[in-house]
């Protein structure tokens, strides 16, 4: 999902996640309608998400904050630990399982991030600008693991972005948010050659 | 009850009303500016009753009038406090601040219990049994005259809010602290300001109060808890609120005081403040949250 | 599952609590009456305190009015024998249901209308002071003139009725103020143990993991109520009497904070520490200022508050954490305290050890964010 600054992609990610109460119309997800559900009921039935400024449990350590994601689907807190440490070896953050959250640089935080809302074996990824701040090396791991998640495990990805790199690089479809409303879909290829998103980006009126 | 006993107590519960109030206008300002919760307010309302006591005791300084030395005082002791051992805590955990100023509460309680002892002190006032007859409902003056101070000290600092610039400024770093910072205002400079403007607030009831009642260390900590109730149900951020709330908070302890039993009293001001946090947290006239 | 309690700690760590252990079992055998009083103080302290820490160390709530649930139980536990006879081994149960009670109004007043931080503190306050209040009325109970429980010499030995001497009282305060260490140990690395960390750290972020956030705070306040239900009735068999101005009071409530946070909040071994340093401290400003000739009452209070200031001020995490570095023990996952680093590395927003988007403002009176909430 992509779109200039306030075109409510994150608000959209917050009503699906149940934070915010709908005004009108409905979610389904797997066949349930999620509008009206709190947000670990949403939770629970698949949907992980991330925010977009990183929230890890500050003074937990890499493997304790992975590890009450992890407790979700486990059915005692060992298989929790090592469903845990699974998810951070995947995303190299094993050999900083011992250090407090608020310790870590934000491209580490922002992997513990992503492992925590994968520790609940979701079905549905929801990431909030995961490659915001990151290099392009840091990007290019963050992608791979990305792609392989989705591949092997069969996980829907809904990603908000600005990095276009990210998003030409993973997306097989893309929609277009501004003021609200989706002013385009189809292809990377297809969107960014769209006059209508072209101008959203770039229109004197996106100054806001 | 007779009609004419329900308007003086009514009368009496607003006149009190009024002093609460202007306590709780203190608390509602450091609150809504600083955003330190003042869990010492009460006593420092208390060891203000001290000084005017003190201050009558040497001077026959009548403490109504006291009120405004005694003000002046704590206003100063507030900018100290704020600039030496608050200001750290601004940007800590509300816990932090919380315990910080229980710890400051239980100090200056027990400072004033050490050197004043649990007796309550007395103030015998000329004119404390004077009243007025307003057809058959009963005024008592003291209670007038303390009002009446109450008022013009909040009349003073909304003025002050309302039309000086520093005023301004302190109103700018409630609205949007960042804001207010980023267009060069210095917020340890207003907030020691305010902090100081808070407790001047906080020593003004006080010494108002000498007049109204006996002093003990003893009320300290129901001033504090009377204070965040009335900052709670007039609703936070308004100081109109602090004064309407203390002035509804008045009339309902005194009704409760008359009407059911003295010592129920605050049983009431409690049911009312934990209606208020359920149903209408903003309180009465308090901005909802954004 | 005992023994895995123990699991993650250091050897130096499990020489250090068995040798506190030995010391402890066998104080009655060197110390005297007086000595072995404040010794229960401290033992009572550091129950009282540890229960307490579930609500805040773990779960992330203020209380500041814990009184309220050791007066109930003290009451109703005292009403039970001087009336009908019944022994505290058995009210304790009807005791610990009074307070489970009372903390479900509590918690379902707080979590329906998502009352948080200092407003709950504030509702707590309001709740024991509507007790203190409301027990000066209160005829069964001896109202606001005392409620006396009868010392006969006689009775003396029967223990099922919690009558006995100093030892009696010291090996049963002991007992309490383990177990409740057992338990915490035990509760820290369970699952409802996580969820609350969860939960204190960041309630946003452990419902979007799954976590029912609510009923993990109802789930602490209910054990923190009925565990210091306990000690008030102990508390009623111990001291033989009751006032509602005392046990109700906020100093009352104050007292029992004082220990886990100058100890360590949320930590396993900061209730302990604190109440042991607190006793002694006490003892030894009684018999200072007394030396002066401060003699008014309110000293040792005054010096407490001073004391908790300056533990706030320069070691908010608390003792625990810093005698632990001290003495080298490996800092388990049972070290965790509310955060208080000083960290200038990271942006201004995530001062604090709590990287939100911005400070929480005290106009946010619905606990988390705005926008249309459910």
């Amino acid at each position: 999902m992509i779109g200039p600054n306030g075109a409510g992609k994150t608000t959209l990610f917050n009503l699906i996640a149940g934070v915010f109460a709908t005004d009108a119309g409905t979610i389904t997800f797997a066949d349930e309608r999620i509008d009206r559900a709190s947000p670990e009921h949403i939770c629970q039935l698949g949907v992980a998400r991330t925010f977009q400024i990183v929230r890890p449990f500050p003074e937990l350590t890499v493997i304790e904050n992975a590890a009450i994601g992890g407790m979700l689907r486990a059915p005692d807190m060992d298989e929790a630990y090592a469903r845990a440490g699974e998810i951070l070896r995947r995303l190299d953050l094993w050999d900083k399982r011992a250090r407090k959250a608020h310790e870590l640089t934000l491209p580490d935080r922002k992997r513990l991030e992503v492992a925590r809302a994968l520790a609940t074996r979701p079905n549905l990824l929801l990431l909030d600008e995961v490659m915001a701040g990151l290099r392009p090396t840091e990007t290019d791991r963050i992608l791979e693991i990305l792609r392989t998640l989705n591949r092997e495990e069969h996980i829907t990805i809904v990603m908000i972005e600005h990095v276009m790199r990210a998003v030409m690089a993973l997306a097989t479809r893309v929609h277009v948010l501004h003021h609200g409303a989706t002013i385009a879909e189809g292809t990377p290829a297809e969107v960014t050659r769209d006059p209508r998103v072209i101008e959203s980006y770039l229109g004197a009126e996106d100054f806001a | 009850m007779t009609l004419s006993l329900y308007a003086e107590v009514l009368i009496q519960g607003v006149l009190t009303g009024l002093v609460y109030g202007l306590m709780a206008l203190g608390l509602s300002v450091i609150f809504g500016v600083v955003r330190v919760v003042n869990f010492a307010h009460g006593e420092f309302a208390v060891l203000a009753m001290y000084a005017t006591f003190v201050l009558f005791t040497a001077t026959h300084l009548d403490p109504i009038l006291a009120a405004i030395p005694i003000a002046a005082l704590f206003f100063v002791i507030g900018w100290l406090l704020q600039r030496l051992v608050v200001q750290p805590f601004v940007v800590r955990p509300q816990h932090d601040q919380f315990i910080l100023l229980v710890g400051l509460a239980i100090v200056l309680v027990n400072a004033l219990l050490m050197i004043f002892g649990p007796d309550s002190r007395h103030t015998d006032l000329p004119y404390a049994y004077d009243s007025w007859f307003v057809g058959p409902i009963i005024v008592d003056k003291v209670r007038a005259y303390g009002a009446a101070a109450a008022l013009a000290v909040a009349a003073a600092l909304f003025a002050f809010f309302r039309f000086t610039l520093t005023g301004t400024a302190i109103r700018a770093c409630a609205d949007n602290l960042t804001g207010a910072a980023v267009v060069g205002l210095d917020i340890k400079k207003l907030y020691a300001l305010t902090f100081g403007l808070g407790l001047a607030c906080a020593g003004a009831a006080g010494a108002i109060m000498v007049a109204l009642t006996d002093v003990t260390p003893m009320l300290a900590p129901s001033f504090t808890l009377l204070a965040f109730t009335i900052v709670i149900v007039g609703g936070l951020g308004s100081m109109t609120g602090a004064l309407l709330g203390g002035l509804l908070i008045g009339v309902v302890e005194a009704l409760a005081s008359a009407i059911i039993a003295p010592s129920m009293k605050s049983m009431v001001s409690f049911a009312l403040l934990v209606a208020v946090l359920a149903l209408r947290p903003q309180g009465l006239l308090g901005k909802p949250a954004t | 599952m005992i023994a895995g309690v123990f699991a993650g700690v250091s050897t130096r760590a499990r020489i250090l609590v068995a040798a506190l252990a030995v010391v402890l079992l066998a104080a009655p055998l060197v110390l005297d009456r007086y000595l072995l009083s404040v010794l229960i103080l401290v033992c009572l302290a550091a129950y009282t305190g540890q229960a307490w820490n579930v609500l805040l160390g773990f779960a992330g709530l203020l209380s500041l009015g814990h009184a309220l649930y050791l007066g109930l139980g003290a009451y109703i536990s005292a009403a039970l024998y001087v009336h009908y006879g019944i022994g505290p081994w058995l009210s304790v149960f009807p005791a610990i249901a009074a307070c489970i009670l009372v903390a479900t109004l509590l918690g379902w007043l707080a979590f329906r209308f998502r009352i948080e931080g200092v407003y709950f503190a504030l509702l707590t306050i309001a709740f024991a002071e509507v007790a203190r209040v409301g027990f000066d009325h209160i005829a069964f109970t001896g109202g606001a003139g005392g409620f006396f429980l009868p010392v006969r010499s006689e009775d003396q030995g029967q223990w099922w009725n919690l009558r006995g001497g100093p030892t009696f009282f010291y090996y049963l305060a002991l007992l309490l103020a383990g177990n409740a260490l057992l338990l915490c140990a035990l509760l820290r690395r369970s699952r409802i143990g996580h969820r609350w960390l969860a939960v204190r750290e960041d309630p946003e972020a452990a419902r979007a993991l799954g976590i029912d956030v609510n009923r993990a705070r109802m789930s602490a306040l209910l054990l923190s109520a009925a565990m210091t239900g306990i000690a008030g009735v102990f508390q009623a068999f111990y001291a033989n009497n009751l006032f509602p101005s005392q046990i109700f009071d906020i100093s009352r409530s104050i007292d029992i904070i004082l220990a886990p946070i100058i100890g360590g909040v949320g930590t396993l071994f900061g209730p302990i520490l604190g109440a042991f340093v607190l006793a002694p401290l006490g003892e030894v400003l009684i018999s200072a200022t007394g030396a002066v000739g401060l003699n008014a009452p309110g000293t040792k209070a005054l010096f407490f508050g001073l004391f908790l200031m300056a533990i706030i001020a320069g070691v908010p995490s608390g003792l625990w954490p810093r005698l632990a570095g001290v003495l080298r023990l490996r800092s388990a996952p049972d070290d965790h305290a509310l955060s208080h680093r000083r960290d200038e590395a990271l942006p201004r927003s995530c001062r604090g050890g709590r990287c939100f988007a911005e400070r929480r403002s005290w106009f946010d009176l619905r606990g988390d964010r705005s926008k249309r909430r459910r």
